[in-house]
């Protein structure tokens, strides 16, 4: 049917404007009938018919998320008519389709390389547009020349293009630089204002990625600051100065000048305004006059009506506030007002300048309006505000904060508000101040446990978190909270059933911290010795629970039993097991309750097994270094680099004991030592000492691998003796007063207390990006074209071999050497000029601008 | 996954990265796009940015932020012109580009319409090729660019 047909097809095929017509009626089958027929007449030899089905391709392709890569082929078909037409319709469908895995990309070059070297200069500049949005480097190499001849000539319409694709040919083959850089130089010096704008609009690309290299042109682009009156090339070469300003700062001071002659002109363009302030504010801003009056006209743009000044004014504040605060600080009712303005953008852009203006004496004024804005503003915007509050207070340890107490009670707060999904900060800046500030505990489980009792809050799950948190706290802390009973009754109320598992399990430990505690106290309290724990807490101060009676004691146990045992049949393994330890435990020391209620035999087996339970739980927790890992000592034998695969077999047969380590490391170490004394008090009845519990948690340690990493010391320490001195190295312990983190406050009537820092580092170390080899490659290609081809081959070798030390690529300058030699042939027509002209670059450089090592 | 890979296409590059025009219905009239992106990365940018930009009112200023790049819109009767350019440009400058770029095609086309770009869509390219190379604007001179457009004209 097809074929028969092709004859009438071609007579009567759709245009493109039938086809835009056609889409336009809207018909669902429009496309895909289209597209057959499109296909059927881009076979077609005739080019015409070819080069209008293309053309439609492309359109769909275009503006309808038609796929057009099997037409590769027939656009090379189509470019190689001598109609311009054709030649239009085919570049445009390359520009817009071929990309580095088309495979008949290679069909192109000689086309290219023939229409690059057409007289007919659109011809040329179809093939320069083309060249510059697919050119690869296959491309890129083997026109070099071309797009060489063409920056030098005659016609501006085709040198301006040459010069808008060099940037690509230099990215994708960077020894082009040898051949056409300086020819572009040339161009900086031309008066005719399109090629200067083009010029200029490249150096600033290639300025931007390595401003080094360009430095020695810093003469030329001072003239066109001075001279030019053209606002686009005054933009892109204030750019170009911001780059090369901010590493050779005399230049700042020898720009600032002609920048301020722009600033106070009368008509100045607000977008040349905008360039000249933010230029001032990244890279002059050591320059006063300059920055004092960048700062005066930015107040022009705060206060416009218009949202897009305002929008950039604060922006630009934003760039300077970290060096000059002051600025902002001026500008301060214009940043608190654009806060209520709305446009989400503006009040984004004046959050984070009012965080910017925050430190220690006003932190806790601008927090409080800060949430005052939260709670009247929508979700977003709500929770942007509680991330830029908690940032910077957490900044560098919570460097800014005086008051803990005043901040955990401000989380707390933040919990409450209705918008709030940034649990996962809270929960971790609430667990971080708890492990690292000892004086802020107390506040923390009082705040936790307002959190915790809260029924509301359970139905939250964005609170789940902090919940979560408040729970770890509670059971942690246990010894600051005024009714232990009230938090093991939070942690075990029936709505607790709406959290996840996960967080349900953490629940339910602490609750067991929690009854521990409480045992503890009970058992102590009418010990003649008392054991030195209940001590430290009494000593502690802030109204402690005094003790227990047999009734309180009793009725918590039996709410904890009552809370737990529904668990003690649940689906998650992790509930389950917890529930059914604390149950087994409560099973064991319910008779030794009653028993101490009538006996007064001090030593009974309940008291040590109470005694052996606090133990486990009188570790401090606190803060691991980020590095730690890093320095742990690889034991000899262990092969890290093996695949682990061999273990999935054996893993899928045998129920996970592997999963155990995922789990808290002190969930498991507690297990174990729990199992131990369960085996030891079945199997006898004389019980081991209470140092045994600590010793198999080392051992246990020891055995499943460090929570807490010594930094040179290795495990050996363990067994010599079972106490906990393996803890001793990697953080100071939380008494101890880090040279850092004691500020002298004047006045304020409460010391700040302790913050526990880490000397290694406490952020997670940010990787360095690498730099990718075509960058180094071609800025040694600029530096070595910038040095010069007149002087003499030694100090050219000795160039190459000082580049040749930094970098690794000999290939490179070997290939470099060559072309400078078969330039040297080439270039003989222009070499008096180049000579002249590099002579005045050369003496132009010695002056003003302090020239690299390089080049002297 | 896309949006990763889309990032890392775009990464890198400076100047104009793509200019879009796209009317009120959220059809696209013109995408040039001056780093290969696929056809899907290209329509979910497409659709991200156009929601982000119709969700604004004319009192709301006329940049977006969008990943790590911004967009630079502004609307002309019922059609949207977006640039996006990465974070170093001047943002009043490409608002003075879509600016020259809208009275270009109103110079050639006598009172520019949409249905103009619909129909001589290779008009509306040829011109953003005079004006943009390799995401650098190259030329500003309303003549400039329409001297070639006018030449080709008169040969047909």
């Amino acid at each position: 049917m097809a074929s028969s047909n092709s004859l009438m097809d071609s007579l009567f095929q759709r245009s493109l404007e039938d086809l835009i017509k056609g889409l336009r009626l809207g018909e669902s089958t429009f496309i895909s009938r289209s597209l057959e027929e499109i296909r059927r007449e881009i076979k077609l030899t005739d080019l015409s018919t070819k080069s209008v089905a293309l053309q439609k391709l492309s359109y769909l392709a275009a503006l309808h998320g038609v796929d057009m890569a099997w037409a590769a082929f027939h656009a090379v078909e189509v470019v190689s008519s001598s109609r311009f037409a054709h030649k239009r319709i085919g570049y445009h469908a390359i520009a817009q389709s071929f990309s580095d895995q088309t495979p008949v990309m290679l069909l192109i070059t000689n086309q290219l390389r023939k229409d690059l070297n057409s007289s007919n200069e659109h011809e040329v500049s179809l093939a320069l547009e083309c060249l510059a949005r697919i050119g690869t480097d296959d491309l890129a190499r083997d026109l070099t020349s071309e797009v060489f001849t063409l920056l030098g000539s005659s016609k501006a319409l085709v040198r301006k293009k040459a010069i808008g694709v060099v940037l690509r040919v230099f990215d994708k083959y960077p020894d082009a630089v040898k051949v056409c850089f300086k020819r572009l130089v040339e161009n900086l010096e031309s008066s005719d204002p399109q090629l200067l704008s083009a010029v200029v609009g490249v150096f600033c690309e290639l300025t931007a990625k390595d401003p080094r290299s360009y430095l020695p042109l810093a003469p030329e682009f001072y003239k066109i600051l001075v001279d030019s009156r053209n606002n686009w090339v005054l933009i892109k070469v204030l750019k170009i100065f911001a780059k090369l300003a901010s590493i050779e700062p005399r230049l700042a001071k020898k720009v600032a000048d002609p920048v301020c002659e722009h600033m106070r002109k009368q008509n100045v363009g607000k977008s040349l305004l905008f360039e000249c302030i933010r230029t001032v504010f990244s890279s002059l801003s050591d320059q006063e006059t300059a920055l004092k009056l960048a700062v005066a006209k930015i107040r022009e743009f705060l206060v416009d009506d218009d949202p897009n000044l305002k929008y950039l004014g604060l922006h630009a504040l934003s760039i300077v506030a970290p060096k000059h605060l002051w600025a902002v600080l001026e500008n301060k009712e214009a940043v608190v007002k654009a806060m209520s303005d709305e446009d989400p953008n503006v009040k984004l852009e004046a959050l984070h300048l009012l965080m910017a203006m925050v430190n220690e004496d006003n932190v806790t004024e601008i927090s409080r309006i800060l949430m005052n804005y939260a709670l009247k503003s929508d979700p977003l915007f709500c929770n942007e505000i509680i991330c830029s509050v908690l940032l910077p207070c957490s900044r560098n340890s919570y460097e800014i904060i005086v008051d803990f107490d005043w901040y955990l009670s401000l989380l707390g707060e933040m919990a409450r508000v209705p918008h709030c999904q940034r649990g996962k900060e809270i929960e971790h800046q609430l667990i971080d101040i708890g492990t690292r500030v000892k004086d802020a505990r107390l506040e923390l489980v009082r705040v936790s446990r307002a959190l915790l009792i809260d029924p509301a809050l359970l139905g939250n799950q964005f609170l789940y978190p902090i919940l979560s948190a408040a729970a770890w706290a509670s059971g942690e802390y246990v010894e600051f909270s005024k009714s232990p009973y009230e938090i093991a009754e939070a942690l075990l109320q029936p709505r607790t059933c709406l959290l996840p598992d996960s967080i349900r399990a953490i629940y339910i430990h602490s609750a067991f911290k929690v009854l521990v505690f409480s045992l503890g106290a009970y058992f102590s309290a009418q010990q003649p010795t008392s054991p030195p724990l209940a001590q430290e807490s009494t000593s502690s101060g802030h109204s402690m629970v005094n003790g227990f009676t047999y009734n309180s004691i009793s009725s918590l146990v039996n709410m904890i039993e009552l809370g737990l045992c529904s668990l003690s049949g649940t689906i998650d393994v992790e509930v389950q097991e917890r529930a059914k330890n604390i149950l087994g435990f409560i099973g064991m020391i319910k008779h030794e309750i009653a028993e101490k209620a009538t006996s007064q035999n001090s030593e009974t087996e309940g008291h040590r097994a109470i005694a052996f339970m606090e133990d486990v739980f009188s570790e401090e927790l606190g803060p691991v270094s980020s590095t730690a890992q890093e320095k742990v000592p690889l034991p000899e034998g262990l092969e890290l680099n093996e695949n682990l695969e061999g273990l999935q077999e054996i893993c899928r047969e045998v129920l996970e004991p592997m999963a155990e380590s995922d789990y808290s490391s002190d969930k498991v170490s507690f297990s174990v030592a729990k199992l131990r004394i369960r085996d030891q008090e079945e199997a006898s009845s004389s019980l081991p000492p209470p140092l045994e519990s600590s010793s198999l948690l080392a051992e246990h340690r020891k055995r499943h691998g460090l929570y807490y990493l010594s930094s040179q010391k290795s495990e050996d320490h363990n067994d010599r003796e079972g106490n906990d001195n393996n803890t001793s190295n990697e953080y100071p312990p939380a008494n101890e007063i880090s040279v850092d983190s004691f500020k002298p406050k004047k006045k304020i009537s409460k010391p700040r207390p302790v913050v526990v820092k880490l000397d290694e580092g406490d952020e997670p170390k940010r990787k360095p990006d690498a730099s990718s080899s075509n960058d180094e490659s071609l800025s040694r290609a600029i530096q070595t074209a910038l040095m010069g081809k007149g002087k003499g081959k030694e100090k050219e070798k000795e160039i190459v071999k000082e580049n040749h030390e930094m970098n690794v690529d000999t290939e490179n300058i070997e290939q470099s050497s060559r072309r400078e030699k078969k330039n040297k042939k080439n270039g003989e027509r222009s070499s008096k000029r180049s000579s002249r002209r590099q002579r005045g670059k050369e003496a132009s450089v010695t002056k003003p601008v302090e020239v690299p090592d390089l080049l002297l | 996954r896309s949006e990763k890979r889309t990032q890392k296409a775009l990464e890198g590059k400076m100047g104009i990265r793509f200019i879009l025009m796209v009317n009120k219905q959220g059809q696209t009239r013109l995408a040039q796009y001056y780093e290969w992106l696929t056809l899907e990365q290209r329509r979910a940018l497409e659709g991200e940015i156009v929601r982000k930009c119709l969700a604004r009112n004319d009192q709301q200023c006329s940049f977006v932020e969008h990943r790590n790049y911004k967009i630079v819109y502004r609307r002309y009767a019922s059609l949207f012109f977006m640039v996006g350019v990465d974070d170093d440009e001047n943002e009043l400058a490409i608002l003075e580009f879509i600016h020259l770029l809208v009275e270009t095609m109103d110079k050639h086309f006598g009172n520019v319409c949409e249905l103009d770009i619909m129909f001589h869509l290779e008009k509306a390219h040829f011109m953003l090729e005079e004006m943009v190379m390799n995401g650098c604007i190259v030329e500003t001179s309303k003549a400039n660019i329409l001297s070639p457009i006018q030449l080709m004209d008169k040969a047909h």
